[in-house]
């Protein structure tokens, strides 16, 4: 659970590097509290692409998190609603992990008692992550630039979608990702990772249907 | 290599209230309502749909070579990839490619 220390230090440290103000990186860690897209909208402005494309490309990694929401409704669905928009800024990958594991477990817990669980997972989550962003921006001050850093933020990536590949209905879409993301390279930034992506769900999806409609057949 | 602060503030603003809104929509907004089975099928996709294609052309074209594909780079990447994939886990990946990438950049600036 505690991934948030090393991620939160690698963000500090990689956007500063990116040429982040101190303020800055800390107004995102603090306002977005989402790392993966966080390290998107990074790579993106590095990468000179548009307003739009950047938002675009960082909400399109988010997106995972509405399913997460959908998740919660049976749990915390009738909680009042200044908790559930507070359970909503602290929803993601690690509270969602813990939480819906323990809800799960336990569905007889009244709905109070499962809002102060998700509240004391998120409690010294948040935090953690605020603080590990913080020492690792002022380390990233002290680093010099010619170490390779640049290359931190691509190996981050790549180490996220790694562990994903598990099915081949994922490798697919990674590679189809791969694929059309290279062959539309020359267009804006941004634009041919939009269009990469779109096609990388559908065939994703497809495969996984293909792969059903066949364990269907054989049965 | 400075970024323009007013673009910078701008996407943290967007961000902050999309990504909200995105984790709000069901809890907050939408209620108790089911997804469609195709949404969430390809909800599911999106991580491993974007992130590929957003790292793919920094691993042949990196900005730091001004374009020009660098070996030591490339192993770095392919290192990453195959002890994520064999250990199914984050860390050891980035620890596994950051090693190779800073090792092999010592090692070419010396050689």
């Amino acid at each position: 659970m505690f991934v948030v220390v090393p991620f939160g230090l690698l963000f500090g440290v990689v956007a500063m590097d990116a040429g982040l103000t101190l303020t800055q990186t800390m107004g995102m860690t603090m306002l977005v509290i989402a790392g993966a897209a966080q390290f998107t909208a990074l790579q993106m402005m590095v990468d000179n692409a548009g307003l739009w494309l950047i938002i675009a490309a960082a909400l399109a990694v988010n997106l995972r998190m509405a399913m997460y929401s959908a998740a919660l409704v049976p749990h915390l669905g009738k909680a009042p609603l200044w908790q559930r928009a507070l359970i909503a800024y602290m929803n993601f990958d690690q509270t969602y992990a813990v939480a819906s594991i323990a809800y799960e477990q336990n569905p007889e817990w009244p709905v109070e008692r499962k809002v102060t669980f998700f509240f004391g997972v998120a409690t010294p989550i948040v935090p953690t992550w605020i603080a590990a962003t913080l020492v690792g921006a002022l380390i990233g001050k002290a680093i010099p630039t010619d170490l390779g850093i640049d290359f931190i933020l691509p190996i981050t990536f790549i180490a996220l979608v790694g562990p994903m590949l598990r099915t081949v209905p994922q490798m697919i879409a990674a590679s189809v990702s791969v694929a059309v993301g290279l062959i539309l390279s020359g267009l804006p930034s941004g634009m041919g990772l939009l269009i990469a992506a779109a096609c990388a769900m559908a065939a994703g999806a497809a495969t996984e249907i293909w792969q059903e409609k066949r364990s269907a057949t054989w049965l | 290599m400075a970024v323009d602060a007013v673009l910078v503030w701008t996407v943290i603003a967007i961000l902050a209230v999309g990504t909200f809104l995105i984790r709000f929509s069901f809890l907050g907004l939408i209620g108790d309502r089911p997804l469609p089975p195709i949404v969430v099928r390809l909800l599911r996709f999106t991580p491993v749909a974007v992130l590929p294609a957003l790292v793919a052309p920094q691993v042949l074209w990196p900005n730091a070579t001004d374009g020009q594909t660098d070996p030591v780079r490339m192993l770095a990447a392919l290192t990453t990839l195959a002890v994520g994939m064999v250990t199914r886990k984050v860390l050891p990946a980035i620890v596994a490619g950051s090693a190779v990438l800073i090792i092999g950049l010592q090692l070419s600036a010396a050689g």
